[in-house]
């Protein structure tokens, strides 16, 4: 994956203040693309879902980095969101729709499905102790 | 910014959203919704979405935390002033078969949204 058309890297704290941050730059990141209100909303939420699951599950209450990296070339753009903590055990488990290792804390569970469903590609890559790497792409049409 | 503003109206706790409903404002509407909850005769809740079109799965965790919050006194969960991208969340994830979306949010303050979930129970 080289000779992209642009490419952007950001890393912050795994704060939830952050996770507007994150929706904001991949906006930002798209408006070249003039990419539909529609298809903007879904980049955001995928977004928003995999920034979120990193801060909640792969640091929790402890203090980390996420790293957002997009790339773009012609109408196809890649979302790559990871962090360095947990790491998920079962991924299959996790990716399955209304599955939540935290329902006290009001999980809906309904994080891997919107990645899913507003994005044309997911790849999840994790190890446990390591971290989570999230890989979206996205075709604007 | 402050996620959210709360009036209690006869029997209905109205939150008004001021900021996009992730994570983040999450946790402080959760605690504002159910403080004024348990200290007030609010019975129902009706979220204003009036001004934000952003939601994602916490926010949808945050609606049905309230949900089950008050259905066991016989109240309900209303929404208002949803936009096209917080209305296609609440249908895919099908929330609105437990939440009633009122069309008209200056109908949920002055008369039939708000009065009819204040009635109807």
């Amino acid at each position: 994956m080289e000779n992209f058309d642009n490419e952007m890297r950001l890393t912050f704290q795994a704060k939830s203040c952050n996770e507007a941050l994150a929706r904001m730059t991949v906006a930002a990141f798209l408006t070249p693309l003039n990419p539909t209100l529609e298809e903007l909303a879904d980049t955001k939420t995928a977004v928003s879902e995999a920034v979120t699951n990193a801060i909640i599950h792969g640091y929790g209450e402890t203090e980390g980095t996420v790293e957002l990296w997009c790339a773009r070339r012609g109408r196809e753009v890649w979302f790559h969101v990871k962090d360095t903590g947990n790491g998920i055990a079962d991924i299959k488990a996790a990716m399955e729709p209304m599955y939540t290792t935290k329902p006290e804390q009001e999980r809906s569970g309904m994080g891997f499905s919107f990645m899913e469903a507003f994005t044309d590609e997911l790849i999840v890559e994790s190890a446990v102790g390591e971290g989570t790497l999230v890989k979206m792409k996205k075709v604007m049409g | 910014m402050q996620a959210a503003e709360y009036e209690v109206k006869g029997e209905v706790l109205v939150i008004r959203l001021k900021a996009d409903l992730d994570h983040h404002t999450a946790l402080s509407v959760r605690e504002a919704a159910d403080s004024l909850l348990a200290r007030s005769h609010a019975k129902h809740i009706l979220f204003d979405f009036t001004g934000v079109d952003f939601m994602d799965s916490s926010g949808i965790g945050v609606i049905m935390g309230r949900y089950r919050q008050v259905i066991f006194h016989g109240g309900r969960v209303g929404v208002t002033g949803v936009g096209a991208n917080v209305d296609r969340i609440f249908r895919i994830s099908g929330l609105y078969k437990i939440v009633e979306n009122y069309q008209k949010a200056e109908e949920a303050f002055t008369c039939p949204a708000y009065e009819r979930l204040a009635t109807e129970n």
